[in-house]
């Protein structure tokens, strides 16, 4: 197959500049992914129309899909670009789609500003909290099945793919999304993060926490690293009813 | 005084662990980094982090042990205080980790659990799952989103270091940086400027790294003035999966976990693997190196593997030269620990390594040169002395660098799980170095430097953007990686070097005569590309005219044309003999070549000089790995030593 791979991009020069759509013919590579496709259409920036256009700005990073940088929608679906074989994009339709996210702003093209998703991690105090970095000896013991069940958390990357997919992740309301409730099981399961265990659970408990989830579990359908973010969102809104409830008893 | 501040590029391990422990003692941070800091380099380490532990205590290993196995693993071209105190800081750091929540694997009893990498015999290596880079710097990343929280941290991310701000007397005073987003370019003033940023595989195209692992930072930083050391030693890694935009890692802890290397005993057998019978298939590693064997460091597994598919034809395929990584036999539970990687090869190939043996070829992983860095060593103890200001300074004062970034460490080769280590390692030594040295930065630096400074950078932007001419970045690139692949990696001749140098001459004349397809201000991706190329252009020639200049075998650089001869008498008497040919000279070369490449940019000019290597602890010594036939020199040398009264190093 030597084909040239036919690619459609959604493009914008700027955050308020107009939405265009342009085409470019790729020749085919073994083995080739859409970082490749869009690092050749870098490298030769002429559309369809023999026009020579800027070349289209993307984010991308590791390249085996463990930074999250390069998330966008591909023939219709949030993933990762590095991992986007085109052999296997083709296979779902003859021609390539490429759009950014539409729950971030987009800086240029393909480029999107995520800092929401990193604020909520700053709102969700997904973090251990210590006062210093000197030698105080071995963290507390902690048993393989639990270490098998934070282990998957600890391995969201950010890539967004899963506000992409939620309902409730939008302008209106402000949820911290799935990635930052998983992020506070993670924390509130390790043992070195107890400390302020309580202190995330406010932020469930509080607006744009758990609350705000409508249960659609689209998120887990769509997250590249197969994280059971269900299951996080159902122990988080376990334990934050809980804390409600013993917050409220304190009074 | 005015207020201390400083700049850290960089956030991957070494600049995380840098900021964080600066925010902790109260000094404001500015952290730069061209991606979210979550979203570094550091993110890609699979394998795991070395230290000795409660259990390897037992076996009988100590932090002598690992700094031996280090030095020995760097064929001893590294100074060797700063790796004796990385490696007697190593179980601390690990224990810090854990309290920071990484999710290590356990033992059943919940302790941590232990993998084996290559270059040693202990078990010393932490790992969390086969993600542990991830882990980790996602613990560093979010102490440091709490310090951002807090205010003592503010972070530019999207943002490149386009170089450092010098004042009349040399002395750095901030950092230009340009917002990636709006192409905004200013100068952060600072007391001190520490540099993070990782290594410069992309100057051989594809590597096993990011696709932000330019060098860029240390380029600019070299031309403003700051010593590059050890630039030709580049390790490549034994196992990668070779694909179209990236060479994807296999790391070693599938050798760890038991993953064997083979090649069919009949040159491009066509048969299936898994019909190959254990009698007709050659596992070289193990033959050749009964001891060590799937796990001789990573240096020489590459040049087996190479001397397996080049010399004796014996690639798995004819087209595309590989070997087998075969992990199929490992039980369910052991392979459990590995899928962070297998996962990578299932994706990305579309074969179950489980089933089926994954085919893998070396590639370009690690730049153990770096910037060079000075440190202040403990007459007593034999490491650092602890909050001296010297310590991982460059010459330039105010500039320091750690991680993969500087030259330290790591010597003619690393060891694998070593290099997450010295990340942390360094960028937690440096903070309170750097501290002291702000200390004594007096006054607040003069705006119209830092303006003129922020002009200048503006100005070469703006010319690159209207750039005109007919020549493409990416073809320019496409050739250096190409031409550096094929001639600057595993194997190294002189002649085949010097055609390279004039190649890069070549790219850099074509590199004046640059085209730039976008000749906006907003988001310019293709402007920040061509910076970096011409960083990558002069990295490269750093490199290559390291390589060209040293004569000699050492560690990851091998020129067959300088190796010493092996004994191969068969009459016991002569063989003894030429084991000591062999010895005195491998002493000669030692004398001749056991320096660091030490250059440094004069307006155009490198000027190289060597440097003296500090091997006060343990002497120097052959580095034979028990390979089957060199027992021989093993068994002379000692006898040697013994003669001239060296004490053989107290392990
Ligand atoms: C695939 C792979 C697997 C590995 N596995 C292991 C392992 O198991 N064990 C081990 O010990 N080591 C391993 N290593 C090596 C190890 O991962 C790296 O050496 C280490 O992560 C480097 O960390 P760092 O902090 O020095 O730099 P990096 O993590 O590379 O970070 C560099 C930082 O500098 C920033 N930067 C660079 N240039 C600029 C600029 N111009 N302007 C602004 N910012 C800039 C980047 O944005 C980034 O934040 C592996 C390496 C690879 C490639
Ligand atoms: S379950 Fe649905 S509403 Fe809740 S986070 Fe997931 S996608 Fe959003
Ligand atoms: S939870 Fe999954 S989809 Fe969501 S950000 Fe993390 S890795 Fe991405
Ligand atoms: S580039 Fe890192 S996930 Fe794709």
């Amino acid at each position: 197959m030597a084909q040239d791979v036919i690619v459609h991009i959604q493009r914008k020069d700027s955050p308020d500049g107009a939405t265009y759509r342009q085409t470019f013919h790729v020749p085919y590579e073994d083995g080739m992914n859409i970082t490749t496709v869009l690092q050749r259409i870098s490298a030769q920036p002429v559309t369809d129309e023999g026009e020579h256009t800027a070349p289209v700005a993307y984010d991308a990073c590791c390249l085996e899909e463990v930074c999250g940088a390069c998330t966008m929608v591909i023939n219709g679906h949030v993933r990762q670009a590095c991992s986007a074989l085109v052999d296997n994009l083709l296979k779902e339709q003859p021609e390539i789609t490429l759009e950014p996210m539409t729950k971030f702003p987009v800086v240029r093209d393909l480029l999107v500003d995520r800092s929401r998703l990193f604020n909520a991690l700053k709102r969700s105090k997904a973090w251990v909290s210590v006062d210093g970095y000197w030698d105080r000896g071995s963290g507390p013991l902690m048993a393989p099945r639990d270490q098998e069940e934070a282990y998957p958390l600890s391995r969201c990357m950010s890539c967004g793919c899963c506000l992409e997919a939620c309902p409730q992740y939008n302008d209106k309301e402000d949820f911290i999304g799935p990635h930052a409730v998983s992020q506070i099981v993670l924390y509130n399961t390790v043992p070195a993060g107890q400390s302020i265990a309580p202190e995330r659970l406010d932020v469930l408990a509080g607006p744009g926490g758990i609350a705000a989830c409508g249960n659609a579990q689209n998120c887990v359908k769509v997250c590249p690293k197969e994280i059971p973010l269900t299951t996080s969102i159902a122990k988080a809104g376990r334990a934050a009813t809980g804390h409600a409830i013993r917050r409220w008893f304190r009074r | 005084m005015a207020e201390q501040r400083v700049v850290v590029v960089g956030g991957g391990l070494a600049g995380l662990a840098c900021a964080m422990n600066l925010a902790a003692e109260e000094v404001p941070v500015d952290l730069v980094s061209l991606v979210p800091v979550k979203r570094s380099h550091s993110v890609c380490a699979q394998g795991g982090i070395n230290s000795v532990n409660d259990v390897t205590r037992q076996q009988g290993d100590t932090e002598w042990k690992h700094f031996d196995d280090t030095v020995y693993g760097g064929d001893f071209l590294q100074h060797q205080p700063p790796v004796k105190e990385m490696c007697d800081w190593a179980p601390k750091i690990i224990d810090l980790l854990d309290r920071l929540g990484v999710t290590f694997n356990r033992s059943p009893e919940g302790y941590r659990d232990q993998r084996r990498f290559g270059g040693t015999l202990y078990k010393r290596t932490a790992f969390a799952g086969a993600t542990t880079g991830q882990q980790l710097l996602y613990a560093l990343d979010d102490q440091v989103r709490h310090w951002e929280a807090e205010g003592r941290i503010t972070k530019y991310e999207y943002h490149d270091f386009l170089g450092p701000v010098l004042d009349d007397n040399g002395v750095c005073r901030g950092a230009v940086v340009q917002n990636l987003f709006t192409m905004e370019i200013r100068a952060l003033p600072a007391s001190a400027v520490v540099l993070g940023t990782g290594g410069n595989g992309l100057v051989f195209g594809r590597s096993t790294m990011s696709t932000i692992c330019t060098g860029s930072a240390a380029a600019r930083a070299f031309r403003a003035g700051v010593k590059y050391g050890n630039g030709e030693f580049m390790q490549v890694h034994p196992t990668a999966i070779p694909g179209t935009d990236k060479l994807r890692l296999m790391s070693e802890s599938a050798r760890g976990e038991g993953g064997r290397v083979w090649v069919p005993k009949k040159a491009q057998d066509p048969r299936d693997p898994r019909d190959i019978p254990a009698s007709e298939r050659y596992y070289f590693l193990e033959e050749r190196y009964p001891t060590y064997g799937n796990l001789v460091p990573r240096d020489i597994a590459t040049r087996e593997i190479f001397d397996v598919c080049v010399n004796m034809g014996l690639s798995v395929e004819k087209e595309r030269l590989c070997v087998f990584l075969d992990v199929t036999e490992l039980p369910p539970e052991t392979l459990h620990k590995l899928d962070g990687i297998l996962e990578i090869y299932e994706k990305f190939q579309g074969m179950n390594p489980r089933v089926t043996p994954m085919k893998i070829f070396p590639a370009i992983h690690y730049s153990m040169g770096g910037m060079w860095t000075d440190y202040a060593k403990d007459e007593k103890t034999g490491g650092l002395i602890a909050g001296d200001p010297r310590n991982q300074h460059t010459n330039v004062p105010g500039i320091y660098a750690i991680g993969e970034a500087d030259y330290h460490y790591h010597g003619g080769n690393r060891l694998g799980a070593n290099s997450l280590l010295s990340c942390i390692f360094s960028g937690l030594l440096v903070a309170p170095c750097v501290t002291n040295y702000a200390k004594t930065v007096k006054g607040a630096a003069p705006a119209k430097l830092l303006e003129d400074a922020a002009k200048a950078e503006k100005k070469r932007g703006d010319d690159f953007a209207k750039s005109s001419g007919q020549e493409n970045p990416r073809q320019i690139h496409a050739e250096l990686g190409d031409i550096m692949t094929r001639n600057v990696t595993v194997v190294r001749y002189n002649k085949a070097l010097e055609e390279t140098l004039a190649k890069i001459d070549e790219l850099e004349d074509r590199f004046g005569r640059i085209g730039c397809p976008d000749g906006g201000n907003w988001t310019n991706q293709t402007v920040t590309f061509i910076r970096a190329l011409a960083d990558m252009i002069m990295m490269a020639r750093v490199i290559t005219r390291g390589a060209l200049q040293r004569d000699e075998c050492r560690g990851a650089h091998f020129k067959p044309d300088f190796q010493i001869p092996a004994p191969k008498s068969d009459d016991p008497a002569e063989l003894h003999q030429q084991a000591e040919e062999w010895c005195r000279a491998f002493q000669e070369r030692n004398d001749k070549w056991l320096k660091s490449t030490v250059v440094e940019y004069n307006q155009g000019d490198l000027i190289f000089t060597y440097e003296d290597v500090d091997t006060s602890l343990i002497p120097p010594r052959p580095r034979t790995y028990g390979l089957k036939g060199a027992e021989i020199i093993e068994k002379v040398w000692k006898e040697m030593q013994r003669q001239r009264g060296v004490q053989p190093a107290a392990v």
